[in-house]
C-alpha cells in the first residue's frame, strides 16, 4: 500500500512536503535542477534582499563618482563607464525566470524588504514575473532601546498588509522565534494577511574573533536540536491559525520531517541538510518519511498532520511551561 | 545639396572629435596620455556597448603599451586595408612621429586626433599649446586646426573624408583642456550626413591598396642615394592637390550642416589694417575682442588658420584684406633659437611669396601651457602694432622682465555682452561639484534654445583639491575661450572656500552668492571672514545659504551635496522657470543614474525635493575690525619658498614675472612642509598609554603626517605634549613620542586601521583614534612645532632595518598630495627614511612624478645637515635607462676621483691613502658606516683641497662626493614598468650595476584615471578592459629572476611590514641590480582607502599577491636564492576580490563572466604558488615579529 503523500501549501499541490528553503543551493540554477532531480517538489529561492540592493546601488554611485571631477588628468574618474550596473533586482529576477522555466516545479520567491514602500515595490516586481507564491522573510533586529515590542509588531503586519495590497499571489511570512507573544502575533500575521507562516528563520549572528578582537558575524548550519523550538510552535499554532505552516531550521533526517507533521507543518523545508550532505538528502528524507508512514499505516501525510499537535494530544500543556517542569522531575540525581 | 536638422547635445571636444572618429574607423589604436585620454576611452565604451561604425561594424579598440607602439598598430592596420584612427598628445605624439613619417612617406589614408598639449621641456605641463603639433609638422601630414568644440567635429569629419581622398593623412588638433575639456551645445552630424558624404570608393581604393597576398607588393623598400631623392618628389602632386580637396570637403560639409569653413577664416573689418593670425582656440577670445573692437569702429581682423599643412599661400593671401598693413602672427609654442616661431616664419613666407611686402608682420607668443588668453591680450597685441616702434618680436599673458618681450594690456578693457550669463561654482574635488555643473550645462543645453559653455579648472593635489567651474548660458553661440572673472553668480561649494579664494573677487558688483553653510540662518554671517563680509557689502552681492550637506545626509547621499546645490543654483540663476528645472535635474538624475539603480535616483531627487526649502538669504550685519592680510607662509621660510612658492600656494602664481622662475627647471626640496592646507576634518589622536611602540603607524601614513621621536626631555614642552617611556629595551634612558602633524594629515585614517595596540576595556579604542581635528588643532600645532625642534636619533641608536627602527628615522619625503591613503607614498617614505640622506630619484612619469613634483611644492624634503633625496622626472618610458645612466655618471666620477687621489697621494697625506683603502675594501656590510667613514673622509678631502692650487685639485673639488656611496633609485607605476618601460627596464635589470629599482604597482595607470595595464589582473574592470581584464597579470618577478642575478623583493607593507622593511634594506645591500615590485592599493581599486593596508594583508593571505624575496647571496652560498615569506594562501582569491570594487563591480555587470574570470584567477594563483613552491625549500614568514619584541 502506498501512502499519499501529496500536500497544498499556499495553494499549491505538492507532491510531498520535503521543500529546499531558501538557501545557496536555489540561488544557483544547476543546483535548482539538482535538486528537482532530487524529487524536490517546490522550491523556495534566496531572499532577494532590498537592503543589499540598495547598498549595492550606492555602492556603484560612490565607486563610480569616487575620485571623479577632482583631478584634471583623471576628471572623468577612475572606473570606466559602463552599459547597466545591475544593480537592481534583474539579477534575482533572471533566476526567478530559469527556474521557472527549466525547473518544473512550483516557484516560491523570497523578499526581504526594508522600507515599507521597498516591500510592496519588489513585492510587485517579483509578482509580475509569475512566481507561484511569495515568501516574506520579516525578521529584524529592534536594536533600538526606545522601540516598543508593540511599535515592532505594529511594523510587521504593516508591511504584511501592504505586500498583501499589493499582490495576489499566495503569500507566506518566513518569522523569527523572538516575539512575547508569539501566538497572537502568529494570529495577527494572518489576520494581515499571511496564506502560510514558516517557522523560524535564522540569521548571521554575532561572533568574536579573538586574534583581530573584532566582531566577526557569521552564519552556522543548524543542527537538528534547533528543530525543538519549531515543533513547539508548529503545535501550538495548528489549528489555531487559519494558515499554512511550514516548519524550516533543524530538519535534516526523515525523523525531524515527520515530527514536523506530526506537530502540523503543511510542509517541511531543509537548507543546511542539503548544503552538508547535498541533494540527495532530500530524497533521503522524503523516502525515510514515507517508509514511517507506511510502517506506521497512515494513509496519506494530512492524516497524520496536527496528530501530536497541542490539540491533539492529552496534555496539552506538554507544550507550555510544564514541559519544563517535566525535564527537572524527570532528572534523577546520583548523588 | 541641403543642410539637414542636426540635433544638438552638449559634450566636450573630446567626445566631438571621438564620436565621429568611432563613426568612420575600424582599428583604433589607443594609449592613455592626458589630455587625450577620454577620446579612446569614449571609442572603448562605445565598441563595448556593440556602437557599430557607419558600416555595421563595431570598431576594433586595442589598448597598446605606448603611443609608439599604437601608432605601429595603426600603420600595419593601414597597410592591411582598414580604416585607422589613434588619439594622443604631447609626448605621445613625439612618440608616434617615426611611424608617421613611414605612414605619410606611403601615402596612407589615416587620422590622428590630437588634443594638443605642452611638450615637456624644463617641466612637465599637462596643458595645453602647440609645441607637440608643431614638432610634427615636418612629417608629411596634413594639419587641421579646430577652434571649438563644433569645429572638434566638424574637423574631425573633414580629416576623415579627406585623407580618404587626398590619400594624404591627416593630424586633426584642437587645444588640449581648453577645448578637449570644454562642454559646449554643439550640433551634431548625423549618420545620413555621414553617409551622403563618404565616398565608398575610395574606401575601396584604400582597400585594394594594401597588402594582399593575392596581389602582392612590396612596401617598405630600402633605397640608395640613386632613387630615393626622386621617389620622395613623386609624392608632390598628392600635396599640390590637398589644400584644394580640404576645402572642397568643407564646402561638401557645409552644404549639409549649414556650417560653412574655410581654410582660412576671416572675421573683422573688411577693410582692416591691422590683423592678427592664429590658431586653435585663442580664436574664440580673439573673435570676443574683434567684435568688441568693430564697436569701437576700429579697422582690425582676425585670420584663424584651419589648415596649417600644407600652407595653402594662395588662400592665405586672399582671405587677408587687400587692406592689411601690419599682421601680428600669434604662436601657441616657443622654438627657442629660431628666427621667430613656426606660423610666423610660414606667414612671412606666405606674403613674401604672394608679393605682399607692404605688410608687416610681427611675432608674438602667448597662451603656453594653457596660459589664459583673453580679448583683452588681444586688444594689448593690436595696440602694440600700431604703436611706433612696436616690437617684432614680443610675447603676451605674461610679465616678462628678463629679456623685456612681454607687451602690456589693460585687463579691464574687455566686459562680456549682458545676454550671456556666468556663473563660477568653487568646490573640492570630492563634493561633485564639477560633476553637478557639467550636468547643468547639458540641462541648459539641451532643455532649452540656449547655448552652454561649462570649463573646469583643477589644482594639482589628489587630496583635498579644490574646482573651479566656469559656467556660461547665452541666446548666442559662446565663442569666449577664457575664464570668468565677472561673474553673475558665485557658488561657493565649501564654506571654508569663501575666506581663502578669489571667489568674491571675480563677482561682478550686484552678483548672487550661493553658500553652503552648516550654520543656518542665524549665524551664518558671523561665520563668513570679515575681509569676504567686506567684499559682500562693497559690491553689493545678494547671498543666499542653505545647509546642502545636512539636506545630503538626509537623503542617504553622504557627503555628495552637489544636486541640493544644484537645484538651488538654478532657483536662484534664473535661467530657466524653477518647475522646468526642476524637472530637467530629475531627468538628468535619471539619465546619469538610472542604470546604477533605482535607489541612486530617488535618493538625489529626495536631495533636489529638500534643496530649496532648506535655501535661505543671508541678511548682511556688520563687520568686525578683524581684517587680516592672510599670512601664506612664516617668515622663517626660505627665501625663494616667501618669493616664488607662497605666490603659487596663494593660486597668484599668474602674477610671478618671468625674473622668479628657476631658469633650468630647478627647484628647491623641502617645500611642501611650508604649505599648510590642513584639509583634515578628523587627525588621529595618540593614546601613549595604550601605545606599545611599534611604528606601524607612522610606517603606513602615506603623508609622513605621524611621527615617532625618542629623546630625552628638556622640560621645554609645551603643556599638553605627551611621551611615554619605551617598551622594550630600546631607548634606554629615554622617552617616546608619537605624534601627528595637524595641518598635513589628510584624515585617511590609515594609521588607525594598522594600530595593534587596543584599549583592554574598550575594542575599538586604539593607540591612536581619529578624532575631529578642531578641538585638537592648537594644541598639536604647538606638540609639533615642539616635536620638530627635537633632535633626529643617531641612526646607530636603532635597528634600521626593522619597522620599529626605521619609523625613528626622519622622513624625507613628507606630506604630499597624493590621495587620502595613498598606496604608494608609504614605501617612498620607508626609501627616504633608510637611505634618504645619499639617494638619487629617477622618477618615471605618473602620479609619483605628481605628487613628488608638481608645483608649487615638493614632499622631497632634506635633514638638518642639508643632505636629502636628489630628484628628476626624465619622461614616461625612459626611466629605467635614465637612472641607469645616472649610475653611470656616479661610477665614472669616482673612478675619476680615485685617480685624482692617487695622483694627489703626496698633497693629501696620509688622507690619500684611507680613501683609497676604503675605495679598495668597499665593505657594504654595514652601509651607514661606511657612508659615515666615506662622508668624513671626503670633508677632510674637501678642507685640504681647498688649501690646493692646480688643474688636479680643481677637478677633484667637481667628483669628491662621487667617493660617497650614493644610492640609485629608479622609482615609476606599473604603466611605466609593465608596460611603456618595459624595454628599457628589462636592459637595465640586465645591465648588472648596482641599481635599485621601486615598482609601485597599483595594478592600473592611475595618474590618467585607471586604464588597464600589463599589471592590471585578471577579472579586474579598468578603463579599457571594462569587461574584465581577460588576461592574467604579468609576473615582473618572475622575468626579473629569470637573470639569476638580481635581486627581487615583492613586498606588500600591509600584508607584512617586517618584509618590506627588510626587503628594502636587503635591495640596497644588493651590489646589482635589485627590484622591488610593491603592491600598492589605489583608489582605482574601488575600496575604502583607510583600509588599504588591510586589503594588503587579503591580497598576501590569498596568494594574490605572494610575498617573496630572491637573494642571489643566498644562492652564492649554496641555499635557493627564493625565500617565500607567504604562507600558504589561506582564503580564496573570491574571498579577497569580493571586496575591491574593481573585481566586485564585474559579478554585477555580467556575472557569467566574472565568474568564468575568477575561476582563471584562482588558476592563475595556484600555478604560480605550486611553480614558487617548487623553487624553494624554505618557507618562512617574519610576520609583525617585531611587534612583539
Amino acid at each position: 500500500m502506498s501512502v499519499d503523500l501529496s500536500v497544498e501549501y499556499l495553494g499549491l499541490a505538492l507532491a510531498h512536503p520535503v521543500v529546499p528553503s531558501a538557501s545557496p543551493l536555489t540561488g544557483d540554477i544547476d543546483h535548482i535542477l539538482a535538486l528537482v532531480e532530487a524529487g524536490a517538489p517546490a522550491l523556495v529561492l534566496p531572499s532577494l534582499f532590498e537592503e543589499q540592493i540598495e547598498h549595492d546601488a550606492m555602492a556603484v554611485h560612490h565607486g563610480i563618482e569616487q575620485g571623479a571631477g577632482g583631478f584634471a588628468e583623471a576628471a572623468s574618474g577612475y572606473f570606466p563607464d559602463l552599459n547597466d550596473y545591475n544593480t537592481g533586482p534583474s539579477q534575482y529576477l533572471d533566476l526567478v525566470r530559469r527556474a521557472r522555466n527549466e525547473a518544473g516545479v512550483p516557484v516560491i520567491a523570497s523578499l526581504n524588504g526594508v522600507s515599507t514602500g521597498g516591500w510592496s515595490l519588489y513585492a510587485r516586481v517579483l509578482a509580475d514575473e509569475g512566481i507561484d507564491a511569495l515568501e516574506l522573510n520579516v525578521y529584524r533586529v529592534a536594536a533600538d532601546v526606545e522601540e516598543s515590542s508593540a511599535h515592532v509588531e505594529l511594523g510587521y503586519l504593516k508591511l504584511v498588509e501592504s505586500v498583501r495590497l499589493a499582490i495576489d499571489v499566495p503569500l507566506a511570512v518566513k518569522i523569527g522565534p523572538y516575539f512575547s507573544a508569539m501566538g497572537s502575533m502568529a494570529r495577527r500575521l494572518v489576520d494581515a494577511g499571511a496564506d502560510a507562516l514558516v517557522l523560524f528563520n535564522r540569521f548571521y549572528q554575532p561572533d568574536f574573533d579573538l586574534e583581530t578582537m573584532e566582531v566577526a558575524p557569521n552564519l552556522v548550519l543548524s543542527n537538528p536540536y534547533e528543530l525543538r523550538l519549531v515543533l513547539r510552535w508548529l503545535a501550538i499554532l495548528y489549528g489555531r491559525v487559519e494558515a499554512d505552516l511550514a516548519a524550516t531550521t533543524g530538519v535534516h533526517e526523515p525523523e525531524d520531517a515527520v515530527k514536523c507533521l506530526l506537530a502540523g507543518s503543511s510542509v517541511s523545508m531543509m537548507a543546511s541538510a542539503l548544503l552538508r550532505h547535498g541533494p540527495g538528502q532530500l530524497t533521503k528524507v522524503r523516502d525515510g518519511l514515507e517508509a514511517w508512514l507506511e510502517t506506521n499505516g497512515y494513509d496519506s501525510v494530512s492524516q497524520a498532520r496536527g496528530s501530536l499537535s497541542q490539540r491533539a494530544i492529552a496534555d496539552p500543556v506538554t507544550f507550555e511551561r510544564a514541559n519544563y517542569m517535566r525535564t527537572l522531575t524527570s532528572y534523577s540525581p546520583t548523588w | 545639396m541641403r543642410a539637414i536638422q542636426a540635433v544638438s547635445a552638449t559634450i566636450d571636444g573630446n567626445e566631438a572629435a571621438a564620436r565621429i572618429a568611432h563613426k568612420l574607423s575600424e582599428v583604433i589604436a589607443v594609449y592613455p596620455i592626458t589630455p587625450a585620454s577620454p577620446m579612446g576611452e569614449l571609442a572603448d565604451a562605445w565598441s563595448l556597448k556593440g556602437q557599430p561604425n557607419l558600416w555595421g561594424v563595431v570598431p576594433e579598440v586595442v589598448e597598446m603599451q605606448s603611443e609608439a607602439g599604437a601608432a605601429g598598430a595603426i600603420h600595419g592596420a593601414l597597410q592591411a586595408g582598414a580604416l585607422s584612427t589613434t588619439f594622443t598628445a604631447s609626448q605621445g605624439l613625439l612618440l608616434m612621429i617615426p611611424n608617421m613619417f613611414k605612414i605619410a612617406g606611403e601615402l596612407t589614408p589615416a587620422v590622428i586626433h590630437v588634443a594638443a598639449r605642452t611638450i615637456a621641456t624644463h617641466a612637465l605641463s599637462i596643458f595645453g599649446d602647440h609645441s607637440d603639433v608643431m614638432a610634427a609638422r615636418q612629417t608629411g601630414w596634413a594639419m587641421l586646426s579646430s577652434s571649438s568644440v563644433q569645429e572638434a567635429h566638424d574637423f574631425a569629419l573633414v580629416s576623415h573624408l579627406t585623407t580618404l581622398e587626398a590619400r594624404v593623412p591627416f593630424l586633426h588638433f584642437f587645444d588640449g583642456f581648453r577645448t578637449s575639456h570644454e562642454i559646449a551645445k554643439i550640433d551634431l552630424i548625423g549618420d545620413s550626413v555621414l553617409r551622403e558624404l563618404v565616398d565608398e570608393g575610395l574606401i575601396s581604393r584604400h582597400r585594394l591598396r594594401a597588402l594582399n597576398p593575392n596581389q602582392p607588393v612590396l612596401r617598405g623598400s630600402a633605397q640608395n642615394p640613386d632613387v630615393f631623392f626622386q621617389a620622395r618628389e613623386a609624392a608632390n602632386p598628392f600635396y599640390d592637390n590637398l589644400a584644394s580637396l580640404t576645402q572642397a570637403t568643407m564646402d561638401r560639409v557645409g552644404a549639409l550642416t549649414g556650417r560653412h569653413h574655410r581654410l582660412f577664416e576671416y572675421h573683422g573689418s573688411p577693410v582692416a589694417e591691422d590683423v592678427v593670425v592664429l590658431m586653435g582656440s585663442g580664436a574664440g577670445a580673439a573673435t570676443d575682442a574683434i567684435k568688441h573692437m568693430a564697436d569701437e569702429g576700429r579697422r582690425v581682423g582676425l585670420l584663424v588658420v584651419k589648415l596649417y599643412r600644407p600652407f595653402d599661400i594662395a588662400a592665405f593671401s586672399d582671405a587677408l584684406p587687400a587692406t592689411t598693413r601690419r599682421v601680428a602672427v600669434l604662436d601657441r609654442t616657443k622654438e627657442p633659437g629660431a628666427v621667430g616661431d613656426p606660423l610666423y616664419l610660414d606667414v612671412v613666407a606666405a606674403l613674401a611669396e604672394r608679393g605682399r611686402r607692404d605688410v608687416e608682420v610681427v611675432a608674438g607668443r602667448y597662451g603656453l601651457s594653457s596660459k589664459e588668453f583673453t580679448p583683452s591680450m588681444v586688444a594689448g597685441v593690436f595696440d602694440e602694432i600700431a604703436r611706433v616702434g612696436g616690437r617684432r618680436h614680443f610675447t603676451v599673458g605674461i610679465a616678462d622682465d628678463v629679456t623685456g618681450l612681454s607687451i602690456d594690456y589693460d585687463p579691464d578693457w574687455h566686459r562680456e555682452p549682458d545676454h550671456v550669463k556666468r556663473a563660477l561654482f568653487y568646490g573640492l574635488g570630492s563634493d561633485g561639484t564639477v560633476g553637478a555643473n557639467k550636468n547643468s550645462a547639458k540641462i541648459v543645453g539641451e532643455s532649452t534654445s540656449l547655448y552652454a559653455q561649462g570649463y573646469f579648472v583643477y589644482d594639482s593635489k589628489k587630496a583635498g583639491s579644490r574646482t573651479v567651474s566656469h559656467l556660461r548660458f547665452s541666446p548666442e553661440p559662446i565663442d569666449s575661450t577664457y575664464l570668468i572673472d565677472r561673474a553673475d553668480l558665485v557658488a561657493v561649494h565649501q564654506f571654508e572656500l569663501v575666506g581663502v579664494t578669489d571667489a568674491l573677487d571675480r563677482a561682478a558688483p550686484g552678483a548672487t552668492v550661493l553658500l553652503n553653510s552648516p550654520y543656518g540662518p542665524d549665524a551664518t554671517w558671523s561665520h563668513i571672514p570679515d575681509g569676504a563680509k567686506l567684499k559682500i557689502l562693497d559690491k553689493g552681492l545678494v547671498v543666499w545659504a542653505v545647509d546642502a550637506l545636512a539636506i545630503a545626509r538626509e537623503a542617504g547621499l553622504g557627503m555628495r551635496t552637489n544636486t541640493v546645490l544644484q537645484t538651488c543654483f538654478f532657483e536662484l540663476a534664473s535661467i530657466l522657470p524653477t518647475n522646468e528645472a526642476i524637472a530637467a535635474i530629475k531627468g538628468q538624475i535619471a539619465k546619469t543614474y538610472g542604470k546604477m539603480g533605482e535607489v541612486v535616483v530617488r535618493r538625489n531627487n529626495e536631495a533636489v525635493d529638500q534643496a530649496l526649502a532648506g535655501l535661505y538669504r543671508v541678511e548682511a550685519g556688520g563687520v568686525g575690525a578683524n581684517i587680516t592680510v592672510r599670512s601664506i607662509v612664516p617668515d622663517i621660510a626660505p627665501d625663494f619658498v616667501q618669493r616664488v612658492t607662497a605666490i603659487l600656494m596663494d593660486d597668484r602664481g599668474d602674477h610671478l614675472p618671468v625674473s622668479a622662475m628657476p631658469v633650468d627647471g630647478t627647484f628647491p626640496t623641502g617645500t611642501a612642509r611650508w604649505e599648510k592646507r590642513s584639509i583634515a576634518n578628523e587627525i588621529p589622536i595618540w593614546v601613549p598609554d595604550l601605545c606599545i611602540d611599534c611604528g606601524r603607524c607612522a610606517l603606513a601614513c602615506p603623508h609622513a603626517a605621524i611621527r615617532l621621536k625618542a629623546f630625552v626631555p628638556d622640560g621645554g614642552a609645551p603643556e599638553g605634549f605627551l611621551s611615554k617611556d619605551p617598551t622594550g629595551k630600546d631607548f634606554p634612558g629615554k622617552r617616546i613620542v608619537v605624534q601627528v602633524a595637524p595641518d598635513d594629515c589628510t584624515g585617511c585614517g590609515v594609521c588607525v586601521d594598522v594600530c595593534p595596540a587596543h584599549s583592554k576595556e574598550m575594542a575599538k579604542h586604539k593607540a591612536i583614534n581619529m578624532e575631529l581635528k578642531d578641538p585638537h588643532l592648537d594644541r598639536e600645532r604647538a606638540n609639533f612645532s615642539y616635536f620638530l625642534e627635537i633632535p633626529e636619533i643617531d641612526r646607530s641608536e636603532v635597528k634600521v632595518a626593522t619597522v620599529k627602527g626605521s619609523q625613528f628615522l626622519e622622513p624625507l619625503f613628507e606630506f604630499s598630495g597624493a590621495c587620502a591613503g595613498c598606496g604608494e607614498t608609504p614605501y617612498l617614505k620607508l626609501l627616504t627614511q633608510l637611505v634618504g640622506d645619499r639617494a638619487i630619484i629617477a622618477n618615471a612619469t605618473g602620479c609619483s612624478s605628481i605628487y613628488g613634483g608638481n608645483l608649487p611644492t615638493t614632499p622631497w624634503t632634506k635633514n638638518a645637515e642639508g643632505r636629502g633625496p636628489a630628484w628628476a622626472n626624465s619622461l614616461f618610458e625612459d626611466n629605467a635607462e635614465f637612472g641607469l645612466g645616472m649610475r653611470l655618471a656616479q661610477e665614472t666620477q669616482r673612478q675619476d676621483a680615485i685617480l685624482l687621489v692617487t695622483a694627489l697621494a703626496i698633497e693629501l697625506g696620509p688622507l690619500a691613502e684611507e680613501i683609497l683603502e676604503t675605495a679598495a675594501k668597499n665593505d657594504r656590510s654595514d652601509l651607514d658606516l661606511l657612508v659615515g667613514t666615506q662622508r668624513k673622509q671626503v670633508a677632510a678631502l674637501k678642507e685640504k683641497l681647498a688649501g690646493l692650487d692646480g688643474p688636479l685639485s680643481r677637478r677633484l673639488d667637481g667628483v669628491a662626493d662621487s667617493l660617497i656611496e650614493t644610492s640609485i633609485w629608479i622609482v615609476g607605476g606599473d604603466g611605466w614598468a609593465y608596460d611603456i618601460g618595459f624595454g628599457g627596464l628589462d636592459h637595465v635589470l640586465a645591465s648588472g650595476r648596482n641599481i635599485n629599482i621601486l615598482v609601485l604597482d597599483t595594478e592600473v595607470y592611475s595618474n590618467t584615471g585607471g586604464q588597464a595595464s600589463k599589471a592590471t589582473p585578471r577579472g579586474a574592470i579598468a578603463k579599457y578592459a571594462a569587461g574584465g581584464k581577460k588576461t592574467g597579470k604579468k609576473d615582473l618577478g618572475q622575468i626579473a629572476m629569470s637573470y639569476g642575478n638580481v635581486y627581487v623583493g615583492q613586498v606588500a607593507m600591509g600584508a607584512n611590514p617586517t618584509q618590506t622593511v627588510r626587503a628594502f634594506a636587503e635591495a640596497e645591500q644588493h651590489e646589482g641590480v635589485s627590484l622591488l615590485i610593491a603592491y600598492s592599493p589605489c583608489i582605482a581599486h574601488g575600496i575604502d582607502m583607510s583600509t588599504q593596508m588591510s586589503h594588503q594583508k587579503d591580497a598576501a593571505a590569498s596568494g594574490y599577491w605572494p610575498l617573496f624575496r630572491f637573494d642571489p647571496a643566498r644562492e652564492v652560498a649554496g641555499d635557493p636564492a627564493l625565500y617565500l615569506d607567504s604562507r600558504q594562501p589561506t582564503i580564496p582569491f573570491k574571498e579577497f576580490a569580493s571586496k575591491e570594487a574593481r573585481f566586485a563591480m564585474l559579478g554585477r555587470v555580467n556575472p557569467e563572466q566574472a565568474d568564468a574570470l575568477m575561476k582563471d584567477a584562482q588558476k592563475d594563483i595556484d600555478d604560480r604558488w605550486h611553480f614558487y613552491e617548487q623553487m624553494v625549500t624554505i618557507h618562512r614568514t617574519a610576520e609583525y615579529a617585531e611587534v612583539e619584541e
